[in-house]
């Protein structure tokens, strides 16, 4: 056996003298596996492994069978990798495209203890126990036997592994707009690009490789005289050297979303040195283009054949191998055979025969068709082997190819015939035709037809003007994914579309004609045979039938489907496409299925006896390869992820040692702990505290509004319950807000400022909502309302002086009255407060004397100091959210969305008091005399003391009459609020229960989730001061 | 993800914008005097439309506006947008 150990320089046995995108001067090191290697600069790792030897790189998916690199593209099913290690570790990355940088670490995956010897291999012993459906039949099976197979599926279903540190890498979106986006820069992309900038409209180009080009990297055509990657080298410097086009390079456009809104991620340090990895500034970009027309030009991707064996390490798709010898210098094998049913292979067999390999070609076309091709003609002039009207029958080796079984192929195509030869070789280069790169077209919404003389789906040609869907998405697909694989008609075509998408060509039809090519001339290499003439054998036979033996026709590898398995899908009757692939899971790794849907439904339709089409299409779907997390994250992560709302007496709550809750965007104070003490202990020294001498809590996230406008009263007459045609100048109002079910969404005081002046409060977490709200009904509903809103939120800072001793403080700061005749409670005055213009609002959330002081926010800070200072001789406490909401709860003031949940009724909350039935009309109102409304048995909040006073229940326990000796119990309601009030001394509790208004005095049980059941009484929801005698101060 | 053309703001992206069902259904005047059916069917039922739809948008993202647009909701092709209180256009 060969070992093909590089030395320091790099080169190997396998290693040729040059390749058009390797510099095989500079070596670069690199671990696979823990195994030192030395690739070249230019590499891929996948084309670093093949010079170094290493065929076998992963197992597969649910056999754990030894796989091998199989392509040299995006559409890699086998050589998936974990990259890197640590905190940067990336899983699933197609070693196909990752390019080879000094240091590079990668793991082969899904394989334990190591890629040789796999103890999952043990899953191929019973492969019969995992057929098709049998994730399906397993979860059908009674939920005992999910247990049993759970932890062996788990553990069998991982691919890679994720990071477990915090990504260090930067990330950015970027947004762009442009006239002109052209998808794929190879040679029909190249022309596009080109014909389209001659505008001078925006245009963008954008290609996945390290190197534009596309197919010229390794086609060896010729254009215009010169090789055709000089070709593209010079079309690439042009273009960017033109003020209107932005050539990017690195960049996978993975997304066609509606209205031409494209997503790309472009990677921009991936591929250097990993010590400027580090240092990037940028690891990955992720561009949202918006762009008038596209041209998609992304090429075609090569199908495989179907024949027995056809996963072992060394089976390569042909185009593959001639990229490896060609771009990478590198020679997958020295002895090749090369198995086709198209033309397109035979300049595989030219190459790999000129690059020194041994080459012999089986061709499953008769030969009668191979006699008369042109390409096999020079091939075998060329001294190689052509075995037609034949077929692989097996492959001996199963970590490595040792030599391939060939037999002629009877007449019908089914089964073999004649003496099998053994013929020795490594590598196992297949094409069975082309597939165009259609998932753009198909993500664009775009409608696919079957090509006969292709065997492949191609973008549907005409677009009807009425086709709606089609037309919000304008594009034009170009060169091969369009189906044109001949190079002068790729050129030809891409120049054509690229003057059409840019508006520069009145005349759309494209024709191949040199004067539309841009007077681009070009000839593909030699032996490079078109992919026409493609034979239609799907299935190739070996010496037993389909799933009676042990040699598999693997026609997805990554998830490790068979043809057996499409043949037992027939038989069960899952025929359709969609029932296909998901009882089959072919399709659905992260490759998407991009070598394997396509003769997954011809297989179908051979068994159906019927055409691919009439099987169905494919949908492909967004990305078109995976995108990392942190690039559609961008830079939106950490502080950036979520704005952070904080007041402006933040500074002083962080010196102050608040612990802090989250309350929609904001940062609020939560509680203020002194000393040791924790949570509960603060909580209550800060409930005491209030209700004893005087407490400051900052009350600047509560939602402002400030309405303005002729119409203003009978505005708010209509958003709220209650009245508010009289209200006068210097009077404030509690209010609530009914949607038009009936249902409570917002509450809060608003105060009449001036005559159609008017300050409007909400909840924290509810002010834009009531915005919206408002606006909503001033622009759809009332337009001829004189009324203006705007949100003054920002713009006010509030500190809420509560407590008995509040008016002596506040005294001493301000310049008016605050005795109860001359300010007295719910009224307004305009005032001058610590030096400083403010607004004093009269009004209560605890119950206690109270003091709501606004000041413009610049001078929040100063005066929340100035009151801290002047309540020091009163011991004044500096409270947080959980002592407001304890001492609200004393008092039974409900907290909408604790208390009430969108279902719940002025009404049902005991607020009768507050709807004017004499009005007319407001928002809601009809609704509270619908029958469903209106029947007694709803759910009504109430107070709950529970027979211990000691007990505190969970907010959200269930309550039931009647205890049952297991669950289920009929459910009576739900605790909304409950708290240990230091100030009654016991717990207390808000619920809503079922027709809990008339029941008070009654009891009830809670019951809890760990079992425990609670005895309590329905009570009145206000705990202390039932007079409401603490207000005066 | 689409763009919306609002009346105000001219051809924006979707993401500024959001939906709130059918358009033109006015709000009932005399609320007292319907029975519980006719006010159920104000609150609650809409159309669900294949194809051409008239709905409300707001730009709440954006200038905060409201108007009308017309999408068919097989396509999504937005035909046109207007102010409230304008017409809608035939189609
Ligand atoms: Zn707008």
């Amino acid at each position: 056996m060969n070992q093909h150990l590089s030395d320091k320089s790099g080169k190997t046995e396998l290693r040729l003298a040059k390749g058009n995108g390797v510099d095989t001067g500079v070596a670069v090191s690199f671990t696979y596996d823990g195994v030192s290697y030395q690739g070249v600069k230019g590499d891929t790792l996948a084309s670093a492994l093949i010079a170094n030897g290493v065929r076998l790189v992963g197992r597969s998916f649910k056999y754990h069978r030894p796989r091998g690199i199989f392509t040299a593209g995006p559409e890699e099913p086998n050589a998936l990798v974990q990259l890197g290690e640590g905190a940067r570790t990336e899983p699933n990355t197609r070693a196909t495209q990752v390019e080879l940088f000094d240091g590079l670490v990668a793991h082969s995956q899904n394989c334990f203890p190591s890629v040789k010897y796999d103890i999952g291999a043990v899953n191929s012993l019973v492969s019969r126990f995992l057929p098709a459906g049998f994730y399906y039949k397993t979860f059908m099976w009674p939920a005992s036997m999910w247990m049993t197979y759970e932890k062996f599926i788990r553990r069998a279903a991982g691919l890679g592994k994720s990071p477990q540190q915090q990504d260090p890498d930067k990330y950015e979106q970027l947004h762009a707009h442009c006239e002109v986006l052209v998808v794929g820069a190879g040679p029909s992309g190249l022309a596009a690009a080109k014909s389209a900038a001659a505008s001078g409209k925006r245009i963008i180009l954008m290609d996945e490789q390290s190197e534009m080009g596309g197919s010229l990297l390794w086609n060896g055509a010729t254009i215009e005289g010169k090789p055709g990657v000089e070709w593209a080298r010079q079309q690439v410097a042009e273009l960017k050297a033109m003020p209107n086009v932005r050539v990017v390079a690195r960049c996978t456009v993975t997304s066609y979303l509606d209205h031409n809104f494209i997503a790309a991620a472009e990677r921009i340090s991936d591929h250097l040195p990993l010590s400027e990895q580090e240092r990037a500034p940028i690891r990955q970009r992720f561009w949202k283009i918006r762009a008038a027309q596209v041209v998609v030009a992304a090429g075609s991707i090569e199908r495989p054949l179907l024949f027995a064996d056809n996963d072992r390490p060394g089976v390569m798709l042909s185009a593959a191998v001639r990229t490896y010898i060609n771009r990478y210098a590198v020679l997958p094998a020295q002895e090749m055979v090369v198995f086709c049913n198209n033309d397109s292979a035979y300049a595989t067999a030219l190459d790999a025969k000129r690059a020194g390999a041994a080459v012999t070609v089986v061709d499953l076309r008769s030969s009668e068709v191979v006699n008369a091709s042109a390409a096999a003609t020079l091939v075998r002039d060329a001294g190689v082997e052509i075995l037609a009207g034949c077929a692989i029958a097996g492959i001996n080796g199963k970590q490595q190819i040792r030599s391939v079984i060939v037999q002629h192929l009877s007449g019908d195509k089914r089964s073999l015939s004649g003496e099998p030869r053994e013929i020795s070789c490594q590598v196992v280069a297949v094409s069975g035709g082309w597939n165009p790169t259609v998932h753009l077209h198909s993500q664009a919404r775009g409608k696919l037809e079957f090509n006969n003389d292709l065997q492949a789906f191609v973008a549907a040609g005409n677009v009807s003007a009425s086709d709606e869907i089609a037309l919000m998405n304008p594009h034009l697909m170009s060169g091969a994914c369009n189906g044109e694989f001949d190079i002068a008609a790729c050129l030809a075509d891409g120049w054509s579309k690229g003057l059409q998408a840019a508006g520069s060509s009145a005349d759309s039809s494209s024709d191949s004609s040199e004067a539309n090519a841009g007077g681009i001339t070009a000839s593909a290499a030699e032996a490079d045979g078109l992919c026409s003439k493609v034979a239609a054998l799907w299935t190739v036979p070996t010496t037993h039938e389909i799933g009676q033996g042990s040699r598999k026709h693997f026609h997805d590898l990554q998830n490790d489907v068979t043809v057996a398995d499409i043949h037992l899908a027939a038989r069960e009757g899952y025929q359709s496409v969609e029932h296909l692939k998901r009882y089959t899971t072919t399709g659905m790794g992260t490759d998407q299925g991009k070598t394997s849907n396509v003769v997954a439904l011809a297989v179908m339709a051979e068994l159906r006896g019927t055409g691919i089409p009439e099987v169905g299409t494919t949908t492909f779907r967004p990305p078109y390869t995976p995108v990392t997390f942190g690039a559609v994250a961008g830079q939106y992560t950490g502080e950036l992820f979520l704005q952070e709302r904080t007041t402006a007496m933040q500074p002083w709550h962080v010196a102050n040692g608040a612990v802090f809750e989250d309350v929609g965007d904001w940062k609020r104070p939560w509680y203020f702990p002194r000393g040791d003490e924790d949570m509960h202990a603060a909580v209550q020294r800060e409930c005491l505290m209030v209700r004893q001498s005087v407490g400051l809590l900052d009350a600047s996230t509560l939602g402002k509004i400030d309405i303005r406008g002729r119409d203003s009263a009978e505005f708010l007459n209509m958003i709220y319950t209650n009245a508010w045609l009289k209200l006068a100048p210097g009077k404030c109002r509690y209010g609530l807000m009914l949607n038009e079910h009936g249902m409570v969404f917002d509450d809060g005081v608003t105060t009449c400022i001036a005559p159609n002046h008017y300050h409007m409060t909400t909840t924290t977490g509810g002010a834009a909502r009531v915005m919206g709200w408002l606006e909503e009904w001033l622009q759809t509903e009332w337009p001829e309302k004189q009324v203006y809103c705007t949100s003054v939120t920002e713009q006010w800072a509030v500190t809420a002086v509560n407590g008995p001793n509040a008016r002596k403080l506040l005294s001493k700061v301000t310049d008016v009255p605050l005795d109860n005749e001359q300010f007295p409670h719910m009224s307004y005055m305009s005032a001058t407060v610590a030096g400083v213009p403010a607004r004093i609002f009269r009004i209560s959330f605890t119950g206690e004397l109270s003091y709501e002081i606004n000041v413009p926010a610049r001078y929040g800070l100063h005066v929340w100091e100035s009151l801290v200072e002047a309540g020091d001789e009163y011991d004044v406490c500096v409270y947080g959210t959980e002592a407001m909401h304890v001492l609200r709860a004393e008092k039974g003031f409900i907290i909408v969305g604790q208390d009430t949940d969108g279902t719940v009724t002025p009404y049902d909350l005991g607020m009768d008091w507050i709807v004017n039935n004499t009005k007319a009309d407001f928002l809601g109102k009809r609704s509270l005399s619908r029958s469903d409304t209106s029947k007694p048995d709803r759910r009504q909040l109430v107070g709950i003391l529970t027979d211990e006073p000691e007990t505190v229940l969970p907010e959200g326990a269930h309550l039931v009459s009647a205890v049952l000796e297991k669950p289920p119990m009929p459910t009576e309601g739900h605790i909304t609020s409950s708290y240990f009030s230091p100030n009654a001394e016991r717990s207390i509790a808000m619920a809503l229960v079922t027709r809990g208004l008339s029941r008070k005095g009654e009891k009830v049980t809670a019951q809890l989730m760990d079992g425990r059941t609670v005895s309590a009484t329905i009570v009145d929801p206000v705990f202390i001061d039932a007079k409401g005698e603490h207000l005066n101060g | 993800m689409f763009t919306i053309e609002c009346p105000w703001c001219g051809n924006r992206d979707q993401s500024e914008f959001t939906c709130h069902g059918e358009a033109h259904i006015a709000r009932p005047l005399n609320t007292e005097s319907m029975t519980d059916e006719q006010w159920g069917d104000y609150v609650f039922f809409r159309k669900n439309t294949k194809g051409i739809h008239y709905e409300r948008w707001v730009h709440a993202f954006g200038c905060r506006r409201w108007f009308n647009a017309v999408r068919n909701t097989v396509t999504d092709r937005i035909s046109s947008t207007y102010k409230p209180g304008e017409k809608p256009p035939a189609n």
